[in-house]
């Protein structure tokens, strides 16, 4: 009962049984953990994590068993799930919002044999990967049709929180709108949720009563697209998942998450042991973004062009910040045929000139 | 046929066996449940009260209950005075984010000093946020009889979007990039409520709990503010006569409640949490009404409540990671258990009687 004493006594025995624990389960199963911040039948972002865990499930059979734990909130209540998977064995563990960040980071320190995976975030360690989407490639897409469809003008963005990935998504969105529509105009409406079907309905309302014809949004839940439906004659986009029960309308297109390929790529890294820390970013050419069917809602030619743009895009040819292009208060960002680097979109907390309002800071 | 017939004086013992017996009733119900969910209820119901106290990991488990638990006793006892004496406040979580926020915002201010006191006027800050957002309920009722109930409540939503205007604005991290989120305190030394004895789990506010439950216990028991405070909620009219200011007991009960819940936000956030953020709060505000009452808002009873509550919340996760049981099973299960107590509650205050049917 050498172990039991080991394991009394206290924090730094369990560094050691962690250690020890890779090493002792030669035969058994790799075991991957993920932690959800929504409930798996959200039906947008946790839905898509949850489909990518089955995926690699079915890719690997009975080598791997997969475990999780969904609507787990960012703060120690993360810190304690990741502990107690961790302990429980885990060799992989993918942490699936951006909440997780600091969390994820202090867990991996005390499991230094236990790899971490950390979704849409920016501190990496030894054992923490980090790894997130260009979102804002599809927002391209999404802005060209909403531009080319709206009657009003208006168009509706429902904000998840001012972050820069979320910023990327409304500069994109209305570089794109305003490309093919002088008129338009975006109306932000911040809801400080990922995930929360009431409040995702109300501020969908809110810019319906606006006079918004078209909502873009960056939450998960499919109210949106059932207050769309509702009001009638509003125009739609699935978030995070396809949401193709809307289509053909509201909904006539969508971002889709797919991390299927990323999540059995790592996982066969840790099986074979090449795992190594890393920072990524993919966007459609990689697959990681992927855009729902553009439905006959949509007029045709407008159909043929957005789908362009989504070539483009997979060509290298188009990128959606191609300057020129001014900030909100008029000082120049990118000169002519100038694209932005990634440093700049990661930390983005400007709105690009003819948006109204202020980021809330 | 069953008949229930009220007891003249509820029933001492019921009282106090009720929330034993709801507690079994929950393991019953909550076992059909699982095992309609296609697991194995004895596991499951294992897993979830006793795995964190007894299994191979329960050392890693046994602080984490601590630190649940704490703010859950504090908050309790505190709404407990009120709601014995008929003052409800339902706006604990308000107060909670507010004593956080001011609490932190004195820890920001002062960072980098290095000194031990940065702490203290942290927590008196803490419960002075607390208090004072308690305050506006209080007094609005006071002065021109709104109801308490209503606007503690709606107070929540007005503090969680302050929040989040504090995450994103003055309290954010100059050095985080532009993302929101405060400084981490626990990274302070100065500010940081860390374990006193590392690894127990045993931060300030356990302590403070612990003194709180004590201090309660003796104001109820020995104290002419208990007193006043269980005669205002038996018999309202006789309080009068006996000498009780209703607005003076509304001012106190709410004051104090909302100060407890305010030291607990800010023992939350130097320590476990660490960080101001947006999404800071996690609802122990409004689990502290149901740790308030199936303590029988007595403050043993509470610390017994608080004790099971965070039981369900670190065994459900582990249920939920080794057993694969959906989050909303477990928010199912501690629905269950209020359901029960209130059930089985009738209890005390009815009696059963089996009649024979008589014939007209």
């Amino acid at each position: 009962m050498i172990r039991r004493t080991l394991l009394a006594s206290g924090v730094a025995a369990a560094a050691l049984m962690a250690a020890g624990l890779p090493a002792l389960a030669q035969d058994e199963p790799t075991k991957v953990g993920f932690v959800y911040v929504g409930p798996v039948g959200d039906g947008g972002w946790t839905f898509e994590h949850n489909q990518a865990r089955l995926a690699v499930e079915e890719e690997f059979g009975d080598a791997v068993e997969t475990v999780f734990v969904e609507s787990v909130p960012e703060g120690p209540d993360a810190v304690r799930v990741l502990t107690d998977m961790a302990l429980q064995g885990a060799d992989l563990i993918f942490t699936t919002s951006f909440g997780y960040m600091d969390q994820t980071i202090e867990v991996a320190s005390k499991f230094p044999d236990v790899k971490f995976e950390h979704a849409t975030g920016f501190k990496t360690a030894p054992n923490v990967a980090a790894y997130n989407a260009r979102f804002y490639e599809g927002r391209a897409v999404q802005g060209h049709i909403a531009g080319h469809v709206t009657e009003s003008n208006i168009i509706g963005y429902i904000g998840s929180f001012p972050i820069p990935e979320v910023i990327q998504g409304i500069n994109s969105a209305y570089l794109a709108a305003k490309a093919v529509n002088p008129d338009v105009e975006f109306k932000i409406v911040w809801a400080y949720t990922w995930f929360d079907p009431a409040k995702e309905a109300e501020s969908a309302n809110v810019l319906i009563e606006q006079g918004a014809d078209v909502i873009l949004q960056h939450t998960d839940s499919t109210a949106p697209q059932a207050a769309a439906q509702a009001a009638g004659n509003v125009y739609t986009f699935g978030q995070a998942s396809d949401m193709a029960e809307y289509a053909p309308m509201p909904r006539v297109s969508s971002i889709i998450d797919n991390w299927a390929p990323y999540y059995i790529e790592r996982t066969r890294a840790v099986i074979d042991g090449t795992w190594e820390t890393q920072s990524v970013w993919q966007g459609i050419a990689d697959g990681m973004v992927g855009i729902g069917e553009i439905t006959d809602a949509v007029p045709a030619e407008v159909k043929v062009t957005a789908e362009a743009i989504r070539d483009g895009i997979v060509a290298g040819t188009m990128h959606p910040f191609t300057g020129p292009i001014n900030k909100q208060d008029g000082s120049v960002w990118l000169a002519e045929g100038e694209t932005a680097d990634d440093e700049t979109l990661l930390g983005m907390n400007f709105y690009v000139e003819g948006i109204e309002g202020d980021i809330p800071q | 046929m069953i008949r229930l017939e009220k007891r003249p004086q509820p029933s001492r013992g019921w009282s106090y066996a009720a929330p034993v017996l709801a507690v079994l009733l929950t393991m019953l119900l909550g076992g059909a449940l699982f095992a309609a969910l296609g697991q194995n209820p004895v596991v499951v119901i294992r897993t979830i009260f006793l795995d964190p106290l007894f299994s191979e990991f329960a050392w890693f488990y046994r602080p984490q209950l601590l630190i649940k638990g704490a703010p859950l006793v504090l908050i309790a006892v505190g709404l407990s005075f009120g709601f014995r004496a008929g003052i409800w406040n339902i706006g604990a979580e308000g107060q909670y984010i507010i004593g956080a926020l001011v609490g932190a915002a004195v820890g920001l201010a002062l960072y980098p000093l290095e000194s031990r006191w940065v702490f203290v006027a942290m927590v008196v800050a803490g419960a002075f946020g607390g208090w004072a957002w308690a305050m506006i309920p209080g007094l609005l009722r006071v002065k021109f009889g709104t109801n308490e109930i209503l606007v503690s409540l709606m107070l929540v939503y007005v503090a969680e979007s302050l929040l989040a205007a504090m995450a994103l604005g003055p309290l954010k991290n100059p050095e985080g990039m532009g993302f929101p989120g405060s400084r981490n305190l626990s990274q302070y030394p100065g500010a940081a409520n860390l374990d006193l004895i590392a690894g127990t789990g045993l931060h300030w506010g356990v302590v403070a709990a612990l003194i709180a439950v004590i201090c309660a216990y003796v104001a109820l028991a020995r104290h002419i503010f208990g007193f006043q405070v269980r005669l205002a909620g038996q018999a309202p009219r006789a309080a009068r006569f006996a000498g009780v200011r209703p607005a003076r007991l509304v001012l106190v009960c709410m004051g104090l409640s909302g100060a407890l819940a305010g030291l607990a936000g800010l023992f939350e956030v130097a320590g476990p949490a660490g960080q101001v953020t947006i999404d800071f709060n996690v609802g122990y505000g409004f689990t502290a009404i149901i740790v308030a009452f199936l303590g029988r808002l007595h403050p043993i009873g509470i610390l017994a409540a608080g004790g099971l509550m965070a039981l369900t919340y670190i065994g459900g996760g582990i249920a939920q990671s080794n057993l694969g049981l959906p989050a909303a099973a477990i928010s199912l299960l501690q629905g269950m258990l209020l359901f029960c107590l209130l059930a089985v509650d009738m209890l005390t205050h009815y009696r059963v009687r089996l009649t024979m049917r008589k014939v007209a």
